[in-house]
């Protein structure tokens, strides 16, 4: 039916039909993810509003900011190799392209790892709601200091494991995106007038970064 | 699955269902024809799933005692009947099988923008479905369809969090859905098909489709926060440990009131077509009904807090919900007028389609009407809790939303199946269905207003004759149920070619043969006036000549 270039699904008419297609489908899963991340923090802020003094402890007293602030980094340079990968697809370099999503892949790597670090140091101190959470924690040095109500610390842990959690699993996905991606770009899919998929999966990596850029200062600065 | 084979008298032509027989032909499917097929069986075997779930219910409340079941298997059996009705039933019900399959059609498209993406969410329904299942069989669920916390998330002793899980996994498939529907409208209507010229069944599907992507997700959070909550025994909703019960209601409700149009607003739309056709009129406002499915869509998303009138919720909370919720009734007024306005001096015939939608706009006027004396904080405290609310809901969604199922199943039957069915039997079973719904539910307006009580197995002695002529009904509606069910599987093998147009309608999905070949069109087609242009001498979409034999 169609005589068009093997990268066309059949159910289009033309390449411009399927790119517009594609990037809007893309925009409405974001619109989606906003209302998915949008009610849990809803939820946190409501409960900020509250219990403020109890959640600015936990957050004063157990978030690790040199971390966080580490990872804000990376997530923000991550945005930029995407970014960077998507103008070299649309002028077709694959080498330079293949670059750019292997250091993705990387500085999400480093994310996580990061992201695990704080989760062990957590653990360690015993915060993990549903697993260890004792609070004041057993081995702090001076618990005199930590006057907050130990359900509303392990409320602030609670919200604190579900929206960074819910955010590292997207990361992870991502990831898996983009491994897939870097495959069929080494396997030469990809051309200055085709290159959707780097594009789209583009845009999801963007939200994912934007994510972590209100996560960050809600759940970290915000004493 | 060789069900359809064409009569010797005709031509053998492609199609999509005889294109390929295997099963695996069918479950590997990308054509929008045979997902739509595929959940059509699913969501009818949900749907008789639920309605021995409801069988149950009513038997045991013939009598003031409770001698059927116990007053926790009873528990168990409302919820799972609102779980599998609503969530595997009505929400997929007219998007996922008719929308599927008619959607692309009405547009000139080919196929839905993303196919992959429509089979994997037929999957995930089927996982999320499977899951919730075994709940049901594994011990079942005892909460209410609303997972109302903290009972849900710390006292309950039943299999929650499986229920939910298929809850939340089936939510995916839905938005899944919606963006499919959402991008195609945008981008894959035929040359000419401008929006001032969409069919309203599209503009529903359009309004339908945004509130699934975006009212979804939030019951998606909401109930895998019930889930967290019981697996690691957190605090996020139960009082004792600083959370917020009423939070989850506000959550679960931003979706679930939007859910309620998710159900109706693709009824509204089958009931446009079927109620233009038949009345051989173009339709009355066609702006206006266009407009009033953003609108209901729009005003849906602001009127959540009417379901938390007696929830703590402040007294100015609740008169502006109450204000907001008031708001709904215009556009959907603005409906009900137009379509009695199209039949005005239309040449009606009343097929059976056209019976169901006449039922329809009856039935969903009263569902509505009762639905502002619930919007009504004074009387809603009254009535709160009561049957009253049963029968209103159950006007909006049997005597609604299953309605327009039904004129939507008989309407596009033979575009689907290139068969028709009985046409007798099928204005009997309507007549059978509107006569058992109002049996089954009017009484239960006159209980609830009586002050009695639901969610309960025994009731006092004084309500028995009511509920006895709601059980009475119930049977009634069941068989008007199960009649279908044998004609149209009858028809599959035996009823006469249905031909492309045998209702002479217009529409692009009328253009191509039935059942239509798996790209749909042999050439995409070019639209040059504006739907329903019935009041023409000849409908403008003169029957593909592919197809020898259409029926006169």
């Amino acid at each position: 039916m169609h005589q068009a270039s093997p990268s066309l699904a059949h159910q289009f008419e033309d390449a411009a039909q399927q790119k517009e297609a594609s990037i809007l489908g893309m925009w409405a899963f974001l619109a989606t993810e906003l209302m998915f991340f949008g009610g849990a923090l809803t939820a946190f802020v409501i409960y900020r509003s509250f219990y403020s003094v109890d959640f600015a402890e936990a957050s004063r007293e157990h978030m690790n900011i040199p971390l966080g602030t580490a990872n804000t980094a990376i997530l923000l340079c991550s945005s930029l190799t995407v970014a960077m990968g998507v103008h070299f697809a649309k002028h077709g370099e694959r080498r330079k392209l293949i670059l750019m999503l292997l250091a993705t892949i990387g500085l999400a790597i480093a994310f996580l790892c990061v992201k695990a670090t704080e989760y062990y140091l957590e653990y360690r101190h015993e915060l993990v709601p549903g697993v260890n959470f004792r609070y004041p924690p057993p081995h702090d040095a001076q618990p005199e200091r930590l006057t907050a109500s130990p359900p509303h610390v392990e409320l602030f842990f609670s919200f604190y494991f579900f929206l960074t959690g819910l955010h590292a699993l997207h990361m992870i996905i991502g990831v898996g995106i983009f491994a897939f991606i870097t495959f069929r770009a080494w396997r030469g899919r990809f051309t200055a007038e085709y290159y959707n998929p780097v594009e789209v999966s583009g845009l999801y990596w963007h939200f994912v970064d934007l994510v972590w850029i209100f996560l960050f200062p809600l759940l970290y600065l915000l004493h | 699955m060789s069900t359809v084979s064409y009569q010797p008298a005709l031509e053998p032509r492609e199609s999509y269902i005889n294109i390929a027989y295997t099963v695996k032909s069918w479950l590997f499917t990308l054509d929008h024809k045979r997902i739509a097929i595929l959940y059509l069986i699913a969501i009818t075997v949900f749907f008789f799933i639920g309605g021995v779930f409801a069988t149950l219910i009513r038997l045991e409340l013939m009598t003031p005692e409770g001698d059927l079941v116990s007053d926790d298997t009873y528990n168990k059996l409302f919820t799972l009947h609102g779980v599998v009705m609503i969530f595997f039933f009505l929400i997929p019900s007219i998007p996922a099988t008719m929308g599927n399959f008619v959607l692309p059609l009405m547009l000139g498209a080919r196929d839905l923008a993303f196919p992959r993406l429509n089979l994997l969410s037929w999957y995930i329904f089927m996982i999320g479905g499977t899951l919730s299942l075994t709940a049901a069989i594994t011990g079942g669920v005892d909460t209410g369809w609303t997972f109302y916390t903290p009972y849900s998330s710390v006292f309950s002793n039943s299999r929650v969090v499986l229920t939910v899980l298929g809850v939340f996994v089936t939510g995916f498939s839905s938005i899944l859905t919606g963006l499919n529907f959402v991008i195609t409208i945008h981008t894959m209507r035929a040359p000419g098909l401008t929006w001032s010229r969409l069919p309203l069944f599209v503009w529903a599907m359009y309004a339908t489709s945004v509130i699934m992507l975006l009212g979804t997700p939030v019951v998606a959070i909401a109930v895998a926060l019930v889930g967290a909550e019981r697996i690691f025994h957190l605090g996020i909703f139960n009082p004792a440990l600083g959370g917020d019960p009423v939070l989850f209601q506000h959550l679960f409700w931003f979706y679930s009131h939007p859910a309620v149009y998710i159900m109706i607003l693709p009824a509204m739309g089958v009931i446009s077509e079927v109620v233009t056709c038949f009345s051989r009129k173009n339709i009355f406002g066609y702006a206006f009904i266009a407009a009033s499915s953003l609108a209901i869509a729009f005003i849906g998303f602001l009127v959540w807090g009417h379901h938390m009138f007696v929830s703590t919720q402040s007294i100015y909370g609740g008169m502006i919900f109450s204000f907001l919720s008031y708001m709904v009734a215009i556009p959907s007024a603005i409906k009900v007028f137009n379509w009695t306005a199209t039949l005005y001096k239309g040449s009606i015939s009343f097929h059976a389609p056209m019976l169901y939608a006449g039922g329809f706009i009856g039935l969903f006027t009263m569902g509505g009407l009762t639905g502002l004396f619930l919007a009504a904080l004074g009387v809603d405290v009254h009535v709160h809790h009561t049957y009253f609310i049963v029968a209103h809901f159950h006007y909006i969604m049997v005597g609604g939303a299953v309605m327009a199922y039904m004129a939507a199943i008989h309407y596009w039957w033979p575009k689907i199946t290139g068969r028709l069915y009985t046409e007798w039997l099928a204005r009997i079973s309507a007549v059978i269905i509107f006569l058992g719904f109002n049996l089954t539910f009017f009484p239960q307006f006159l209980l609830g207003y009586l002050g009695m009580p639901r969610r309960y197995h025994v009731y006092p002695p004084e309500f028995q004759v009511l509920n006895v002529m709601s059980t009475a009904g119930a049977s009634i509606l069941a068989v008007g149920y199960v009649i279908p069910l044998i004609y149209l599987t009858w028809s599959l093998w035996h009823g006469k070619a249905a031909g492309p147009n045998p209702w002479k309608a217009t529409g692009l999905e009328w253009q191509t043969p039935s059942p239509p070949p798996t790209n749909n069109f042999e050439e995409i087609p070019v639209v040059t006036g504006p739907p329903y242009q019935y009041h023409l001498e000849e409908v403008p979409f003169a029957p593909s000549k592919s197809e020898p034999g259409a029926p006169v």
